[in-house]
């Protein structure tokens, strides 16, 4: 019995050191990438890094261009995808109790969310920038666009679910028609985990890099026509990083920085505001 | 009938108006043309949100059909030899996508079989094991790793993992699992830092967010009652996580699985930057090798030719259709595991 | 006490001077008692007066959760089972517990009953299924699942399962086993079943039931403690208790008038 006994204690004890040491494994990287980022990027940041743009070989100049260009296509991709992600998750959580449409584009949505994004990319390549035959801002801020409408779908429709059936009853019963009841009630009542899927949707397209390589490209001049190519942080530091200059890498790690931090920001921000609405309810 | 249930529905508004005080004589006429435009809201509201629910219906379908059209001279000239083939020639426009495919199987493979243990560990780390003010912290520092860009993974992995892996750790696993019989060949070849491995590792820190949160969620899901019955005829913490609280949660944790897996054969930036990019079939994972979204990112801007370019779409046809198979895969085991716990209960 | 029980009577676990935090709110007050050996012992009272406490202070299940803190003495054949170098899981396997739900274990019924037997003993298969087969025909169950030991023991009734959870009690071979409203989740016919099983494994163990329901403690038990507010109110022979009570309020709580 004793021996039994003990094997299992011995058993436990190493299989909890593994489960300890799992999450040092976890947070190791977590530290090991974030030291780096600020060790390699931190020396960059200036303010010719806000005011200049990205440099051609051997010359030196800042991210300007391609920090505009992310905040206008990130900008349009949320304002594109945002409503159609609203008004699609709550047609399945509110409109959708019968038929097969609901189910069946809860599936696709399913997909979509986790359909690689450079697949994304490839899809608007084929049906828009072949078709007009060029690249541009427009592309880009649609495939991103195209990412965003899955994500907040799946929030929407989850966050209006939580809304307790009593409280449409009781607007119903005021004699309130169901699009108000919809729009005064229910969305009000669930509009802090709405917005905490808006902010993680935006996290998620401002870093994203795949789906711009076939659609935005690049630009390395100053560009606020959305119907040309248009510089963006992630392919500027994909393009700079790949670099043998120096001072281009030295510029992509400073817009890693940027970047790193950014959405982290917005992943914490959504993250404090979800909490906010716990303490809430 | 319908005549009776407006009148109902007028009552209860004009009770509802008597209620909060806003009394106004109104006349039943003008109820009724006011109750008309608000059932005309109604339907446009519910037509509104219809029309975006089949906009996003039809992207799927739209995509697939985009991918299918714009791939067809690959798919016409190749056939299903472009499954098999490992050739990659640009120059004389022989294309086979065996490579590619094999390359992202075994990274995300490998990322899987790294990433599920830690994961697991993570998981049982936080719900058993970590004193309670150190739940939230943590929790959201392992949730951060899921919001680090790729591309900063793939940055990283190039220039700061990739090193140091080929001077400490490569000769390391050379010396140990190398010299097993069997498994040995994996590891051969010189110690270049990147490689399939390399990429298999770094995409294991990119999914174990997104399995241990699943995983998480799950463990918490299982009452307490049930965990204190094991605790009650004696189990160590261990035996009541192995055999009650993951039995009891394994649909749920096939499906975190499923999804990491997922993640995982999609990712781009991060695969681009280590995997080494060569359409050659090594067997060794110290080799470099090419995964289908890395070879997309690298050569489909450059690509000339209508075959070359067809080639690349049809690779993204192929890697969509595996991530679909693998969800599909992971929705029905869920369905069929959930079913069957709601029948046996 | 009368004299026909104390006489025969040896203590199983004495309990000197318990208090109990749930962080700073004391749950239990100083309670000091005796639980005797093959008796029943029950604990009633109004909800949140304790006695689901104090039970799961005898096998330290509240030890699971860290803001939770018992300080005193809780001696089981003479040693301080509150003691830190009491080791915890063979505590557990000592002191049975059965919860207010049943809960089987997503496994077979054959694996339900045999999971707390294999954690401590390497038997054969022949000795395993003989020890499940003794388990559940002392559980009043083996007649009903003999040929179908290898279902899901999820795929039992109510208060099959409930039964089965003695059973996989009781097959560790335990020496208390310790009830928290074993029969709160069950049909009246279950319960019946189940008071009847409990009052017939008092010859092989020791028995502490909780139950919010006094007919039940003055059907099974032999000793019975009043709890209200954290405190022993009154404890002692179960006839006594509720035919004359000492105390005012144990009384009230008997007779209705309050709880």
């Amino acid at each position: 019995m004793i021996s039994i006994y003990t094997r299992r204690r011995i058993v436990n004890a190493i299989n909890l050191t593994f489960s300890v040491l799992a999450m040092l494994f976890g947070l190791f990287w977590l530290f090991w990438i974030l030291l780096t980022l600020f060790d390699k990027g931190l020396s960059g940041v200036g303010h010719t890094i806000f005011t200049q743009m990205t440099p051609a070989p051997g010359d030196t100049g800042g991210l300007l261009n391609a920090v505009f260009g992310s905040l206008v296509m990130v900008a349009l991709a949320t304002l594109i995808g945002t409503p159609v992600g609203i008004m699609a998750g709550t047609y399945l959580a509110e409109f959708g109790q019968r038929g097969w449409l609901a189910p069946a584009t809860r599936f696709v949505n399913d997909i979509l969310l986790s359909a690689p994004s450079i697949v994304i990319g490839l899809f608007v390549y084929t049906v828009y920038v072949a078709k007009v035959g060029h690249f541009s801002g427009w592309a880009g801020a649609l495939a991103l666009s195209l990412i965003v409408i899955p994500v907040v779908v799946r929030t929407t429709e989850d966050m209006l679910r939580l809304i307790p059936n009593s409280l449409r009853e009781a607007a119903i019963a005021l004699g309130a028609p169901h699009w108000k009841v919809v729009t005064l009630v229910t969305w009000r009542a669930s509009r802090v985990g709405i917005m905490t899927g808006i902010l993680l949707a935006v996290a998620r397209i401002s870093g994203e890099t795949a789906p711009l390589l076939f659609t935005a490209l690049n630009n390395q001049f100053w560009n606020a026509d959305m119907n040309r190519p248009m510089a963006n942080l992630p392919v500027v530091i994909f393009q700079f990083a790949m670099s043998p200059y120096e001072y281009w890498q030295e510029l992509a790690w400073t817009g890693a920085l940027l970047i790193t931090l950014s959405v982290l920001g917005l992943n914490i921000a959504a993250r404090f505001f979800l909490r906010k609405n716990d303490l809430l309810n | 009938m319908r005549h009776h249930f407006l009148l109902a529905v007028i009552t209860k508004i004009s009770l509802a108006r008597l209620q909060s005080g806003v009394t106004k004589t109104m006349s039943t006429a003008h109820a009724a043309t006011k109750l008309k435009r608000q059932r005309l809201l109604d339907s446009i509201f519910r037509r509104a949100t219809l029309f975006f629910t089949i906009v996003v219906f039809l992207l799927l379908a739209a995509l697939i059909g985009s991918l299918i059209i714009g791939s067809w001279p690959a798919l016409q000239t190749f056939g299903f030899d472009f499954l098999w083939s490992t050739q990659w020639n640009p120059v004389t426009e022989k294309f086979g996508a065996l490579v590619p495919i094999i390359g992202t199987l075994i990274t995300s493979l490998v990322a899987l079989s790294i990433g599920i243990p830690v994961s697991f560990g993570i998981a049982l780390f936080l719900t058993e094991l970590s004193p309670p003010w150190l739940r939230r912290p943590l929790g959201t520092a392992i949730e951060l790793l899921a919001g680090i860009p790729s591309i900063i993974y793939g940055m990283w992995g190039l220039f700061v993992f990739a090193p140091f892996f080929a001077k400490y750790i490569q000769p390391w696993i050379q010396g140990t699992l190398g010299e097993i019989a069997g498994i040995g060949f994996l590891f051969e070849g010189a110690f270049m830092g990147i490689g399939m491995l390399t990429a298999g590792i770094i995409l294991a820190i990119m999914v174990i967010p997104f399995i241990s949160s699943v995983m998480r969620d799950v463990f918490e899901v299982v009452p307490s009652l049930f965990k204190e019955s094991a605790y009650g005829l004696g189990a160590t913490t261990w035996e009541v996580i192995w055999y009650v609280v993951l039995p009891y949660t394994k649909s749920g944790v096939v499906g975190g699985i499923m999804l990491g897996f997922g993640r995982a054969l999609g990712e781009t930036m991060a695969v681009t930057f280590v995997i080494g990019n060569s359409h050659q079939l090594h067997a060794s994972l110290f080799m470099p090798g090419n995964s289908i979204a890395s070879a997309l990112a690298n050569e489909f801007t450059e690509a000339d030719g209508d075959l070359y370019t067809a080639a690349l779409i049809e690779l993204g046809l192929i890697l969509f259709l595996i991530t679909f198979v693998v969800l599909a895969c992971s929705k029905i085991l869920l369905l069929r595991l959930k079913k069957r716990e709601g029948t046996a209960s | 006490m009368t004299d026909d029980h104390s006489s025969a009577d040896i203590a199983k676990i004495t309990i000197n001077n318990l208090n109990f935090y749930y962080d700073s709110f004391h749950a239990l007050k100083s309670i000091s008692m005796q639980i005797q050996k093959n008796k029943i012992t029950a604990f009633i009272g109004p909800s949140g007066c304790g006695k689901s406490t104090l039970l799961r202070t005898l096998n330290r299940m509240y030890q699971l959760y860290p803001s939770q803190i018992a300080k005193g003495e809780v001696m089981v054949d003479g040693a301080n089972i509150l003691d830190k170098a009491q080791d915890l899981n063979i505590l557990r396997a000592k002191m049975g517990m059965v919860f207010q739900k049943p809960t089987p274990f997503p496994m077979s019924i054959f694996d339900n009953v045999a999971f707390g037997v294999k954690l401590y003993e390497t038997l054969n298969r022949y000795e395993l299924a003989e020890r499940v087969e003794w388990a559940l025909q002392k559980a009043a169950l083996w007649e009903e699942v003999k040929d179908k030991l290898n279902q899901s023991g999820t795929s039992l009734s109510g208060g099959q399962q409930q039964r089965l959870c003695i059973a996989r009690t009781i097959a560790v071979k335990p020496e208390v086993v310790l009830f928290d409203e074993p029969t709160s989740a069950l049909d009246p016919i279950s319960t019946a079943r189940i008071e009847n099983l409990i009052f017939q494994l008092k010859e092989d163990y020791t028995i502490a039931i909780v139950t919010h329901n006094m007919q039940q403690a003055a059907r099974v038990s032999d000793y019975t403690a009043y709890m209200y507010l954290g405190e022993l109110i009154e404890f002692g022979d179960t006839d006594t208790i509720f035919t004359k009570p000492r105390k005012r309020e144990t009384e009230d709580y008997i007779t209705g008038k309050f709880g």
